[in-house]
């Protein structure tokens, strides 16, 4: 019997135009201005109080979800736990709520010249870079799944997509974007 | 007679002009219709290549079974109706042929004759018309009513011949995608290219559509006219090249605007590949473009109005502008002598260039009583003869026509004017706007005694109608009126401002409307006005006679309107024939409403990508793939694929369940749970949330602690259920039912964001977060022991419903000590990529123990010998917390839960409430069925008094007896008595027992 179970995310081939992503630290921070600035530091990547946008600092990135609730993503390499530990720390005594959710979804990344229009087979969503611009995330659906999406740049989309929809979402992409890439 | 004909059509097989047009006559198609070969060029529809072939039969109607000819040149045709089929499943029936293109090898047929075109059997229909008036089939069918499902029924579908379906499943792929403009424009002739241009110009986003293979619409006819300068193909041509080279401009030919959504989203479908020979690999066949725009400009252009009048339905009887588009758009003659019907002067133009191509004009039978003007001047000039204040009387041919008789109208009557041989007859009655997508758009019209039309006056969205469709005819005028629109709907002015010169002839496009001044007595022959549903003058008449007055009455009665072409050609002479039959003002007859599509949809473009694997997300969890090569059988639980049984050797569903629930009860089992709902309340108010939602106290829950909660609707109906547990002061872990769990999350955040904002608490998803493992029986400690790290799970210091943080196979826990099966029982919550990993261990280290996995039906028997329900089998939504027996779990102290005003009503209270029991069959091997009624008294006959019915019943392996639950009125009061099951073969006496049929004292669950 191993020590440590091994680690499986839900497996969805490569293409030349889509990738899982490697595993990934997620939380959802809940809370006002004040614990988005005391958990800032801790984190490492800060907040941004415009809807819908992304910010990134190293391996760390902060998605707005809501006006109170932020997706927070890191590289798989550290402890959830401690991190969690330290972020809490920093929020001690105030309203907040953070919650793991590192297994819940698993990241996909759509790229290349037909990114936009292979979602758009799915997402209803304006994904002109005019509209959509690079950093933009929302949660949003692709055909019946939800999804959040959050373009990383002008031709490359980072998709968070719930776990237990992987068969599904890439069974979705690899059928839209047939006709740009073949079978 | 159909010999001779047929033999004509070969000998006229030079209907193709030697030039002009947009074909291309050196690529030779080849294409057969009815089995007969025919060669076409590159360019033509099967209309214009059966025409060029001297091909005009192309259908039977469909009621009378007349022979029928095309009638007009897009997509408004209604009577050439055609199946075209590639091989056994690309089969596609009621084409248009006018929006047919032809390949290389093209197959088509025509549809509702037999045995063949020329003879058919059912223009007996045509004779026996009396016995088949408007309506008919309300009057005649009536009785017996056996019948109608077995004889009636299937004979008019029979003979109601739309084409058959193939019997195959579609090898077609068809895409969708989502689109977003500032500027649509629907419709590519000279009023849509104008408005893409201006729209552009702006640097607007634009997408130009259009349902021909070709942009320019009209102007691929009008070809006489010059623009800025050059001629309307070449200006066409520029401003197509110009909108191409614009990154910011989609344009989209074969593309058909068929639906006007609310909020400016429209419906476009695009065929790709229809018109090719060989296709493509991996493109779809279709694709339905979903666009939402800024602003949307119709330019929907108009049909032109055929006339009424009788034997107006022989082939070779065309509108006058699609004679005109065969010449000029695919060089084609629709005759070789032709008489022209007008009450306009745009088939003059029509006139003079047919007689330029060599068809002899036999004569201009005008309705105007003085025709002057330009384009009459030219065609007078040109030697055509032009009769004024002429009607038609008839027509005479089999399968074409070969003669018209007119009449002169004077001073109010008719008298009979000349009889005229000719091949065609060419009738223009003006135009309708086509206002199909503002009229779906909400958008409010008019009536213009102007245009005899109604045309657009109020738009309901930020929409703009331009040239034709809302009745600007004049070229410069429609080519002003698109600019206009154009630049209007960018957001950004443009610098430039659009200007056209054109040269054209003025034109008088006066309308027609009704059926035509006959003479006494008309002639008996049919004059339709329907062509595609058989409706006729005299069928509407009828209606009218027999009391209907509206306009959308009359259309059922009659049907006028109604098939595939929805009236495109009709609706207008329909109304102004009802009008003139009540004696009232068109506008008070009204108008029908226009309905999505446009034109017809395939079922495969509305799919799109959800078909097959794809028609709904297959969600599985972490150790699926364990399952699938444990040969598990799955269910299907929500989107769910759940392992419903493991069978070993050959076991069927009953004895696998019956191994697996022993197994559990003696040894231990292991289950996936990672389906129930997960939502992590989170926050220093998440106990007073808990307490204002659920009907439970959750103040006293300790921390590391569990309870099973029970969440009802405002209504006092239980909602869902599921064990909460609290692992931190401001902390709930709350599990829900598998296929609760995202409605319960959105109560859940009605309440926080709209009832309650002011309590601090979160809510967040944690459903797929965790896999769950389920290890349950008496032996499960045993199991669990050598693997968990950090928590003491002796029964002394960790008691049943214990919560805790730990670790199992060097990976974080969430481990609960609960139950659903009775037993000693625990549930290993890992972060869900581990799931599989600890299954394996878990699984390995039981096999000391005798481990047996189990599926979802055994979890279903186990917990139905507990009386534990399932919400959603044993409730319906109308159970409250004490009918199900479940008062207890109410927290009393609490002022207020979510329910608990509507479980004070007094009905709530009554003991005549059903209320969940045990049921227990007599004989120990009956199961019954779950659904089945309950009645107190045996051998009732219908209308039986029924008190009750089963929910949950099993075969017991464990306790050797079937066991059902089930809710009674009055149940908890019947224990004891012995009830019935009324079932076909008889009553089943029942005995009421109490729901728990397993270990009542709780003994097991608290080892």
């Amino acid at each position: 019997m191993p020590d440590v179970a091994t680690r499986s995310s839900p497996p969805v081939p490569a293409t030349e135009w889509m990738r899982a992503l490697p595993p990934a630290m997620r939380f959802i921070l809940h809370g006002d201005a004040a614990v988005r600035a005391a958990a800032a530091p801790i984190w490492g990547a800060a907040f941004a109080e415009e809807p819908c946008r992304a910010v990134v600092h190293e391996s760390r990135a902060t998605l707005w979800l809501g006006p109170d609730e932020y997706l927070l993503l890191g590289g798989a390499g550290e402890s959830d736990l401690d991190v969690a530990t330290a972020i809490e720390a920093a929020l001690n005594g105030m309203p907040h709520a953070l919650v793991g959710i590192s297994h819940r979804q698993f990241a996909l990344e759509v790229s290349g010249p037909h990114a936009a229009t292979i979602l758009s087979g799915a997402c209803p969503l304006d994904l002109d870079i005019g509209e959509f611009t690079v950093n933009t995330c929302t949660r949003t659906i692709l055909a019946k799944s939800d999804i959040v999406l959050w373009r990383t740049r002008e031709d490359a989309f980072h998709l968070e997509v719930a776990r237990s929809f992987s068969g599904y979402v890439g069974g979705l992409l690899r059928e839209i974007a047939l006709e740009f890439y073949g079978g | 007679m159909s010999t001779a004909s047929n033999s004509a059509h070969r000998a006229d097989a030079a209907m193709r002009t030697p030039s002009g047009g947009r074909i291309d006559r050196a690529q030779r198609i080849r294409f057969t219709f009815d089995g007969q070969s025919y060669v076409g060029a590159a360019g033509d529809t099967l209309a214009s290549g059966l025409l060029a072939n001297g091909v005009h039969l192309t259908g039977r109607s469909f009621k009378y079974h007349r022979p029928r000819g095309i009638l007009a040149a897009g997509s408004e045709e209604p009577n050439a109706l055609v199946t075209v089929s590639r091989d056994a499943a690309r089969v596609t029936p009621n084409l248009r042929a006018t929006q047919v293109e032809l390949y290389d090898g093209l197959v088509a047929e025509s549809q509702n004759r037999w045995p063949s075109l020329d003879r058919d059997f059912g223009r007996v229909n045509d004779l026996l018309s009396s016995f088949f008036p408007a309506g008919f089939y309300y009057k005649t069918f009536m009785w017996p009513k056996k019948a109608w499902k077995l004889l009636y029924e299937p004979m008019i579908r029979r003979a109601a011949g739309l084409g058959r379906a193939p019997a195959e499943a579609d090898p077609d792929r068809y895409a969708q995608r989502y689109a977003h403009c500032d500027v649509l424009v629907v419709g590519a002739g000279p009023a849509g290219i104008a408005a893409a241009l201006a729209a552009a110009d702006g640097g607007a986003r634009v997408i130009l559509c259009d349902e021909s293979a070709e942009f320019g619409g009209s102007l691929l006819t009008e070809t006489g006219a010059v623009i800025d300068g050059q001629t309307a193909l070449a200006w066409v041509q520029q401003g197509i090249a110009s909108l191409a080279g614009n990154s910011r401009v989609t344009l989209l030919s074969r593309t058909t605007g068929f639906g006007y959504f609310p909020h400016n989203l429209i419906g476009l479908n695009q065929r790709l590949n229809d018109h090719v020979a060989v296709l493509p690999k991996n493109e779809p066949r279709e694709r339905l473009w979903q666009v939402r725009a800024r602003a949307v400009v119709l330019a929907t252009g108009a049909i032109e109005r055929p006339l009424v009048f009788p034997g107006n339905d022989r082939p070779g009887i065309l509108l006058a502008g699609a004679a005109h588009t065969y010449l000029n758009r695919y060089g084609v003659r629709v005759g070789t002598r032709a008489v022209i019907v007008t009450s306009g002067d745009d088939a003059y133009q029509a006139a003079l260039d047919l007689q330029n191509a060599g068809t002899e004009i036999a004569a201009i039978a005008d309705l105007r009583p003085e025709v002057a003007g330009a384009l009459p001047d030219a065609a007078r000039r040109a030697g055509i003869h032009i009769l004024p204040a002429s009607t038609v009387l008839g027509t005479e041919g089999d399968l074409r026509i070969s003669a018209v008789t007119l009449g002169v109208v004077q001073g109010g009557s008719v008298r009979a004017g000349q009889r005229i041989a000719c091949d065609a007859l060419l009738m223009s009655g003006g135009f309708t706007p086509s206002v199909h997508l503002f009229s779906q758009s909400r958008g409010k019209l008019k009536w213009s005694a102007e245009h005899q039309a109604f045309i657009p006056e109020t738009s309901a969205e930020c929409e703009r109608s331009a040239g034709a469709c809302r009745g600007v005819y004049e070229l410069a005028e429609v080519l002003a009126d698109g600019a206009m629109s154009g630049a209007a709907s960018a957001p950004e002015p443009s610098h430039t401002q659009r200007r056209f010169s054109v040269q054209a002839l003025k034109r008088d496009s006066r309308a027609y409307l009704g059926a035509l001044p006959q003479a006494n007595p008309p002639s008996s022959d049919k004059s339709f006005v329907d062509w595609q549903h058989d409706v006729t003058t005299r069928d509407l008449a009828l209606a009218t006679r027999e009391g209907f007055q509206s306009i959308e009455h009359v259309k059922r009665y009659t049907t006028t309107g109604m098939a595939t072409d929805q009236g495109k050609t009709s609706n207008l002479n329909a109304m102004a024939i009802v009008a003139k039959s009540l004696d009232v003002a068109i506008p008070q007859v009204g108008l029908t409403t226009f309905r999505m599509p446009y034109t017809p949809v395939t079922f495969g473009s509305l799919a799109g990508i959800s078909r097959g694997d794809l028609f709904d997300p297959v969600r599985t969890t972490a150790t699926h793939s364990w399952a699938q090569a444990r040969g598990a059988v799955f269910e299907n639980v929500g989107l769910w694929k759940r392992a419903r049984y493991f069978p070993r050797g050959g076991e069927d569903m009953h004895a696998a369940v019956a191994r697996e629930c022993l197994a559990v009860r003696s040894a231990c089992g292991i289950f996936d749970g990672s389906t129930l709902g997960k939502i992590e309340v989170v926050g220093p108010d998440a106990a007073e949330f808990m307490n204002r939602l659920y009907i439970n106290n959750w103040s006293n829950l300790g921390v590391g602690r569990a309870r099973y909660g029970i969440l009802l609707r405002d209504d006092g109906f239980i909602y869902d259920d599921g064990v909460v547990a609290r692992t931190g002061a401001d902390r709930f872990h709350v599990t829900t039912t598998t296929g609760g769990a995202p409605r319960v999350l959105a109560l859940m955040e009605d309440y926080r964001q709209t009832e309650w904002p002011e309590l601090k608490v979160w809510l967040t998803s944690t459903t797929e977060h965790w896999a769950v493992i389920a290890v349950q029986g008496p032996k499960s400690r045993q199991v669990l022991e050598s693997l968990v790290e950090g928590i003491d799970i002796s029964a002394a210091a960790w008691p049943h419903m214990s919560v805790g943080h730990g670790r199992i196979c060097g990976v974080p826990m969430l481990l609960f000590r609960v139950s659903f099966s009775g037993e000693l029982g625990f549930e290993i919550n890992v972060p869900a990529d581990f799931g599989l990993g600890v299954w394996e261990a878990v699984h390995a280290a039981g096999q000391a123990h005798g481990i047996t996995e189990y599926g979802t039906e055994t979890m279903h028997v186990l917990r139905a010998e507990k009386g534990y329900i399932i919400v959603g089998q044993d409730t319906d939504g109308t159970l409250t917390p004490d009918d199900a027996g479940l008062t207890w779990a109410i927290g009393k102290a609490k002022a207020d839960f979510v329910g608990k005003r509507s479980l004070d009503r007094a009905s709530m209270k009554s003991p005549d409430r059903k209320q969940l029991v045990g049921l227990r069959t007599k004989d120990p091997n009956v199961v019954l069925e779950e659904g089945a009624q309950v009645a107190a008294t045996a051998g009732q006959k219908p209308p039986m008094k029924l008190i009750g019915h089963v929910t949950s019943s099993y075969a017991s392996s464990v306790l050797g007896h079937s066991i059902a639950l089930g809710v009674v009125a009055g149940g908890r009061a019947r224990l004891g008595q012995t009830l019935y099951v009324p079932m076909p073969g008889g009553d089943i006496e029942v005995e009421v027992t109490s729901p728990v049929f397993y270990d009542p004292t709780g003994a097991r669950i608290n080892a």
